[in-house]
């Protein structure tokens, strides 16, 4: 019976709409007085019950809750005889609880779609060498499963057989389908795009990136801030509180009217809400575009940033080297460019690998006689021509001949930071390449963005040396770089920016950054959900993508702002009330309930906003 | 000791917590500095002593104020 009638709160609350709206018309037409008060009780009772009953089943357990609140003002209206009051009261309760469930399902739709898209079953080989499905549950480590094209991979694992490419949105948030073949990883809740996949099962249950990734959003949008823990415990003893308040006041004036008015204006309702849906709506927001915020704490510090430190010259930079630029000299540069790449072919050196990626497809030709020259170069013969590929040393040693413009040319290279490849033919320079490792796409405007939403400081530190990291520094125009540092030093670096009075932001990949993430106000890993890295910072980007950093701290300055308002609609609706209880004549207890009503959906309704967060585009001023 | 994690309903009103964490403490073999409600994804966590309660009863405290029960599971601390 107790549950049937909690069930059907929402029918209740509609019956008693169309019973409030049918007695308002009779009076207006007919007039009866008999059928409007008839009506109104009946609403009245009908939709008290299911607010007694929780205020009951609360009670039992020692709480006092804004149900009970309700009930009391409710049951007093209709001893006075206010039937009009005590209907209304009911029915905006009732309609407005209806209305927040709602609203505020929307506001944990982003987290509730990431945890729809985790996989349910799986095809798991069997002992009879067949693929049958089972509950994802059952997959233990070291199984083989069938993954077909649409279905989902059910857990973390290595493609052993087959190729295919998947959708990793759910993982990255880049919907971008990346090709899998034998030996690659695969992630639990990613999506095969085409193709069929063996996989060997790695991480199963809570243990895949997925069911962390999961996890710690769930949890970041639970976790109090301090100013949520504080409002918790007002919240406690506050609705006692005014229980109290109300009975003084029908005790010292016998006036039931203004007591029970009292009870429900005191009722606090956005006041309690108004904080978490700010952060439950920026956290799923952010986890719907690759960003893990750590909990509400994160989105105050966050959006106070002043300082980002870049923990080294991987996370601007690409991270392996590639050819930054290329000079030809004399006649045929295809013929010398063949050479090159043939010579290069043989090699495994890293240079090599850039040289041969930067050439492409291109005809190569039989070399022999190789010889490897330590620490300078190679020297082969192709086609009968003597062929040499390496550095000014090896030019040196093969006598070839450096004129001033090619000397000028390589010394801007390396100022640069770039190693440079020269190539020979028959003692001519035909080639002069810088190769080094380069800017990531994108890191300019980045940081701009992150500049244009008030950081003052940009620092990278890193522990390459002081040449490379400057060239680095000087094309991306940061504030300091410094080199040779070592994680101790890193650490130390962020605790004097911090004894400075600075907000510090750190991002890092954490492999041996962990203190220095640790450390700052705001550790910001870049990871894809299995490091040390990600449990000891309060970000996450997800997938190792740079370009989401301006977005996460835009979503972090307009969630932290969000609360503010929520909280400034909650306490301000609060005063307004008390004010026109004490200085006006209009105030009673339905126009009460109504603001109350207003004032949660209010906070709810800006707490969304948040799910539609996009970053302006950044516009010609720099 | 084992460790719970009771899914609910989708909790709508703060005031639902209070109400859910008492009735969950007052259950004698809940260690109560362990109760964890979670408004957002209407979920609670607690260790207990298995041989003391079972995942059932603490799940019928739940529902006696009121609240439906989802799904459960429970795995040694």
């Amino acid at each position: 019976m107790q549950r049937l009638i909690l069930r059907s709160k929402n029918k209740i609350a509609a019956v008693s709409g169309l019973l409030l709206a049918a007695a308002f018309i009779h009076r207006w037409t007919a007039g009866s007085t008999a059928f409007f008060e008839g009506a109104l009780i009946i609403a009245s009772f009908l939709g008290v019950l299911p607010i007694a009953l929780q205020a009951y089943q609360a009670l039992r357990v020692k709480v006092v809750t804004i149900d009970l609140l309700v009930t009391l003002a409710v049951l007093g209206a209709l001893a006075i005889k206010n039937f009009e009051e005590s209907a209304i009261v009911t029915f905006l309760f009732l309609f407005g609880a209806y209305l927040e469930q709602r609203t505020l399902q929307k506001t944990r739709s982003a987290i509730k779609e990431l945890v729809e898209m985790a996989p349910e079953t799986a095809l798991k080989l069997g002992e009879d060498g067949e693929f049958a499905e089972v509950d994802v549950e059952e997959v233990e480590v070291g199984d083989i499963l069938l993954v077909k094209t649409g279905a989902k991979v059910p857990v973390d694992g290595t493609v052993v057989a087959g190729e295919g490419s998947v959708n990793e949105a759910s993982i990255t948030g880049e919907s971008l389908p990346v090709a899998k073949e034998k030996g690659s990883t695969v992630y639990a809740g990613t999506i095969l795009d085409n193709g069929t996949l063996h996989i060997a099962a790695e991480r199963v249950g809570e243990d895949t990136t997925f069911s962390k990734i999961i996890e710690l959003v769930e949890e970041a949008q639970d976790s109090k801030s301090a100013a949520e823990r504080f409002i918790d415990r007002f919240a406690r003893y506050y609705t006692p509180a005014v229980l109290a308040v109300g009975l003084v006041v029908w005790l010292l004036s016998r006036n039931v009217e203004l007591a029970i008015t009292v009870l429900v204006l005191g009722c606090p309702g956005a006041l309690v809400i108004g904080v978490p849906v700010s952060n439950v709506a920026g956290i799923g927001s952010g986890a719907r575009h690759g960003v893990l915020f750590k909990g509400s704490e994160v989105m105050g510090d966050f959006s106070r940033v002043d300082t980002v430190v870049f923990d080294k010259t991987g996370t601007l930079t690409v991270g392996s080297p590639s050819v930054a630029e290329v000079e030809y000299y004399g006649e045929d540069r295809v013929e010398a460019l063949r050479y090159l790449a043939s010579v290069e072919r043989e090699s495994d050196h890293p240079l090599a690998k850039a040289v041969l990626t930067a050439i492409g497809e291109v005809e190569t030709y039989p070399v022999a006689n190789t010889e490897v020259v330590k620490g300078a170069g190679v020297v082969a013969s192709v086609h009968g021509r003597r062929v040499a590929v390496g550095n000014a040393a090896l030019m040196e040693r093969e006598q070839v001949k450096l004129s001033p413009t090619v000397k000028a040319q390589a010394a801007k290279l390396e100022q640069q930071g770039n190693s440079l490849v020269l190539t020979a033919v028959d003692g001519e320079l035909k080639i002069l390449m810088g190769v080094r490792d380069q800017i990531r796409p994108g890191v300019g405007a980045v940081l701009a963005r992150l500049r244009r939403l008030g950081v003052k400081s940009l620092i990278m530190l890193s522990g390459d040396n002081q040449g490379t990291v400057d060239a680095v520094s000087r094309e991306l125009g940061l504030t300091a770089a410094h080199g040779n540092m070592l994680p101790e030093d890193k650490a130390q670096y962020i605790k004097t920016l911090i004894g400075q009075g600075h907000t510090v932001a750190f991002v890092g990949d954490g492999v041996n950054d962990s203190p220095s993430l640790a450390l700052a106000h705001v550790g910001i890993a870049m990871g894809g959900g299995t490091d040390v890295a990600v449990e000891t910072s309060d970000v996450v980007l997800i997938n190792s993508n740079l370009e989401r950093l301006p977005h996460a701290l835009g979503l972090a300055k307009a969630t932290a702002q969000n609360m503010k308002q929520n909280i400034f609609i909650a306490v301000g609706v609060v005063l307004v009330l008390l004010a026109s209880l004490l200085f006006s004549e209009w105030m009673s207890m339905s126009i009460g309930m109504l603001v109350h009503e207003g004032s949660i959906l209010a906070v709810i309704l800006n707490g969304m906003r948040l799910l539609r967060f996009r970053l302006p585009r950044l516009t010609g001023r720099a | 000791m084992m460790t719970a994690t009771i899914e609910l309903e989708s909790l709508t009103c703060p005031s639902c917590m209070q109400k859910i964490e008492a009735a969950v403490k007052s259950v004698s073999g809940v260690a109560a500095d362990t109760v964890q409600v979670l408004f957002n994804s209407s979920k609670v966590k607690l260790n207990f002593d298995e041989n003391r309660v079972s995942l059932e009863d603490i799940e019928k405290a739940i529902t006696r104020v009121g609240y439906e029960v989802q799904k459960s599971r429970a795995k040694p601390v």
